[in-house]
């Protein structure tokens, strides 16, 4: 008899992900068919504009490290019991405190920027991210909802700025550009195999940042009190932990962590800040905070996937002009939908698949007793 | 399989003149690793009252799931009324005549008892004719059973009590013959679970089959004909309930030989250590639950709190641990009164020297998605003991779990595990060892041995009562009657909110029947 059975720490946490990808990729398939054009070739341009080669690893790696930052600021709060949808927006804002600070220190070194970046990132960010905790905590407003309401507030106010305050007279709503004392170096000055690509010192960030955020969930006392409270907030009141503090703080930390985003893209790469610099890695982010199970090893494994997605779909409308761009991003959505929301799909499956194996294997044991 | 269903199928039939109302044969039923249900065989004769008993986990539960058509067996064959059937979910039970009565009730609180009734069989787009046929078939059996309700009261004026009955109204409606009853009597006060053994003892004279999950042996003993044991997913025996005794009873689901009775000495009281005045306390809602309480508990004494479930104990409970803020009154520990401005007031009641065993332990006392080890943590975790600064020592919290599972004899012996993989009883134990192992002047403990096996019981009751001989003070509250009177040196009753009466634990259950229904038994003498 197929009894459902639970499930294996790895077959969740590995199997039923790769399954989802799969999935996501054959359906992609299946839409590139439908346009006349080879599936198998497709996928191939999409895996070597992804890997292939030193340059195109960097960019994966560039953009896997600014997923990195914005999936864990969905991570930590979903620890807690927050939904955080304000990556973006947190992002966004950060923007601003780290091109401010950039500009202002410019003519010094590149250190005393990437330090004052990180800062003036960080701290807006958390502040941005602190506010809608605090009325979660306090006002009981849901913070998935604020967070939404805090994205548009960050784009219109982020514009503004962009356009009426800090811009570049001349340009189209951006600032103006850093230095070149100031510069933060490509890790391609260090690596020659990186070429040109835009892979830079925060992709070491991004790695002390998973680091950082697995100790704080799972070695702190705060992390403990986090837990606490994103499982059981009952528990937590009985235990005397204070919700409202405790949430702030995980937001604050969410929106650091989404800021630091900022560094890596506006800082480091584009050396200025332009209107809209984030482009929907705050909302990728929370799909790559999914599929990594809020853990940061997952979330390290699913950021290379969906910035290799990102970078390989670029390489793909490039190679094979005929796949409209649109199609790449169809291909993206499809492994969102799959592994984010539809995650559960092969549970059921599975869970009779394990089942049968069991029984099968429990039956031969009580025949060979 | 063909071959065994007709063997079997005859069986029944030979061996009484009707076929047994229900008759299980080898079910096995296993959830992963877990065998919940092995090989278990039970026969219910029709026109009786058939209880079942079993310390938690022992599976009791998961059989009657299957019968309900919740799970699907992976083995063993079902019989009702001598048929094999194979029970496909709980709409085909009842269409079998296998009707439910849930521990917690399944009722839309603000529907009319009828709509309640009709909910699920509703039969025509139009709800006009049901209703009628349904208010005609609902007096029939009320008068059939005794089983009055008014049939246009909306559910949430109801007493706890009458809501059970519409429970019952609600599966004999459907046509049920068999009636599974799980802890019914859970909820209701003394008189009310009086009431309802009466309505039980008329649906089977009246010709139904009730099976009774309790794991009050007082009430097996009282209601019913035959009793099977359960221990472990295993069918220990079934016995004719006159031919047994709740000792013999206790020692087929232990396995071993247990003390229900617990000895202890006279109290000696020391001084004041918990002092409530004048406490009233309004949830969230605004509904006063908590109504001017005062009251005192010395060193070296253990006051019972008695009282039906939802008189306010839970939220006094709450008050007193600094969880919730009342909105009057005044609670000292050791002579000095708890702040109860800001947040986190419950770490700081902790420091002033109290212990609290929360009622709810699944909804507060721990979190079940934990290791073990830190639930041992759980409310301590910026003690100096767990590591200095920010950093939180694992090694130290682990130590920690392990000795208190060596002391507390916590099962299976690994501080690692889920905590939700942990039975109630050890569950319980795991939050009891966290509150009693530490420097403390009272425990508050509440509902102590909830879902909690008798083994365990007794290992709490003792744990309890070395607590006070130490001469610490300890505030119990409780729903189990028998277990305040076993334990409580003073007991107050709790009705809608105030202390009634104060009484002796030797006090007649009589009286303490009274109080619990908020009448002083004083002037009902």
């Amino acid at each position: 008899m197929s009894a459902r059975q639970p499930l294996p720490k790895w077959a969740t946490n590995i199997l039923m992900p790769a399954m989802n990808v799969l999935l996501a990729l054959f359906v992609g398939g299946l839409a590139v068919a439908v346009i006349g054009e080879d599936p198998i070739e497709a996928m191939r341009v999409l895996a070597y504009g992804a890997f292939g080669s030193g340059y195109n690893l960097g960019f994966t790696l560039h953009y896997a490290t600014s997923l990195t930052f914005t999936g864990l600021a969905v991570a930590i709060a979903f620890h807690a019991g927050l939904f955080n949808i304000g990556g973006e927006g947190q992002a966004y804002v950060a923007g601003l405190g780290a091109i401010m600070m950039a500009l202002w220190l410019d003519q010094t070194h590149w250190v005393f920027v990437l330090i004052g970046a990180t800062v003036g990132a960080t701290t807006l960010g958390a502040i941005w991210a602190a506010i809608p905790g605090y009325l979660q905590a306090k006002r009981g407003s849901h913070i998935v909802i604020t967070t939404i309401m805090f994205n548009f507030i960050a784009s219109a106010f982020m514009s503004y700025m962009l356009a009426q305050v800090i811009t570049n007279p001349g340009a189209n709503a951006e600032t103006r550009t850093i230095a070149e004392t100031g510069r933060i170096p490509l890790l391609s000055e260090y690596f020659v195999f990186f070429k040109h690509s835009p892979v830079n010192i925060m992709l070491i960030f991004g790695i002390l940042a998973l680091i950082g955020v697995y100790i704080l969930v799972w070695r702190t006392k705060l992390g403990f009190k986090i837990r606490t409270l994103g499982m059981n907030p009952d528990a937590a009141r009985y235990a005397g932990i204070s919700a409202v503090s405790i949430i702030v703080i995980t937001m604050a930390i969410a929106g650091a962590l989404a800021g630091m985003m900022a560094v890596n893209e506006a800082v480091s790469v584009q050396k200025r800040l332009v209107v809209g610099y984030v482009q929907g890695f705050g909302f990728i982010g929370i799909a790559v905070a999914f599929m990594g199970r809020a853990h940061p090893v997952g979330i390290a494994l699913a950021a290379i996937l969906f910035g290799a997605l990102y970078q390989g779909g670029v390489e793909l409308a490039f190679v094979m002009p005929a796949v409209p761009s649109e199609l790449v991003v169809v291909i993206q959505a499809l492994v969102i939908l799959f592994s984010g929301a539809m995650d559960q799909m092969f549970k059921p499956v599975l869970e009779r698949v394990f089942g049968a194996f069991r029984t099968r294997s429990s039956s031969t044991e009580t025949e060979e007793a | 399989m063909v071959e065994n269903q007709t063997q079997n199928a005859q069986q029944p039939a030979s061996a009484a003149e009707l076929p047994a109302a229900i008759d299980l044969k080898g079910v096995s039923k296993s959830f992963g690793p877990v065998q919940a249900n092995k090989n278990i065989n039970l026969t219910v004769k029709r026109n009786s009252i058939h209880g079942i008993v079993g310390e938690n986990g022992a599976g009791k539960s998961t059989l009657m799931s299957i019968l309900y058509g919740f799970y699907t067996a992976d083995a063993g064959e079902i019989f009702v009324n001598g048929q094999k059937v194979s029970i496909k979910d709980s709409s085909h039970a009842l269409e079998l005549g296998v009707g439910m009565v849930h521990q917690h009730f399944m009722l839309v609180e603000n529907f009319t008892v009828l709509e309640n009734i009709i909910l699920g069989a509703e039969g025509d787009h139009l709800l006009a004719s049901s209703k009628a046929a349904a208010r005609e078939e609902l007096a029939r059996l009320a008068k059939d059973y005794g089983l009055e309700v008014d049939p246009d009261a909306v559910i949430e004026d109801l007493s706890v009590g009458q809501e059970q009955r519409v429970e019952i109204l609600k599966a004999l409606y459907r046509g049920a013959d068999v009636l599974i009853l799980d802890e019914p009597t859970g909820v209701l006060t003394p008189t009310e679970a009086d009431q309802l053994f009466r309505i039980l003892e008329q649906l089977r004279d009246e010709g139904k089959t009730i099976i009774l999950i309790t794991h009050k042996l007082r009430e097996i003993m009282a209601i019913t004909d035959t009793v099977s044991v359960m221990r472990q997913g295993t069918m220990v025996g079934t016995v004719a309930t006159e031919d047994t005794s709740p000792d013999k009873l206790a020692e087929m689901m232990v396995g071993r030989r247990v003390l229900l009775q617990v000895e202890k000495t006279a109290a000696q009281p020391g001084q004041k250590v918990l002092e409530v005045e004048g406490l009233s306390v309004t949830d969230e809602m605004g509904v006063p639950r908590v109504k001017n309480v005062s009251f005192d508990v010395h060193a070296g004494e253990i006051v019972g709190i008695a009282g039906v479930a939802g008189n306010g104990q839970s939220q006094l409970l709450e008050a007193i641990s600094g969880m919730f803020e009342p909105l009057l009154g005044e609670v000292r520990i050791n002579g000095k009164a708890i702040d109860f401005h800001g947040e986190g007031v419950a770490d700081e009641v902790r420091e002033m020297g109290l212990a609290h065993v929360p009622e709810d332990r699944h909804k507060m006392g721990l979190v079940t998605q934990f290791e073990e080890w830190e639930n041992s943590v759980l409310g301590y975790e910026d003690s100096e003991k767990y590591g200095k600064g920010p950093m939180l020592s694992l090694s130290a919290a682990r130590s920690e779990a392990e000795k208190r599972i060596e002391m507390f004899d916590i099962r299976p012996q690994n501080p690692r595990l889920k905590t939700a993989n942990f039975s109630g009883g050890n569950q319980q134990k795991i939050v009891l060892a966290r509150e009693m192992d530490r420097d403390l002047d009272i425990l508050i403990v509440g509902q102590p041995t909830r879902g909690v096996d008798i083994g365990a019981i007794e290992f709490i009751h003792k744990q309890i009562i070395r607590l006070r001989d130490e001469g610490k003070a300890v505030l119990l509250v409780s729903v189990e009657l028998d277990e305040i009177r076993a334990l409580s040196d003073r007991v107050l009753v709790m009705f809608d909110g105030e202390i009634v009466t104060q009484l002796p634990p030797t006090a007649s259950e009589k009286e303490f029947g009274l109080a619990m229904a908020g009448l002083d038994p004083a002037e009902n003498e």
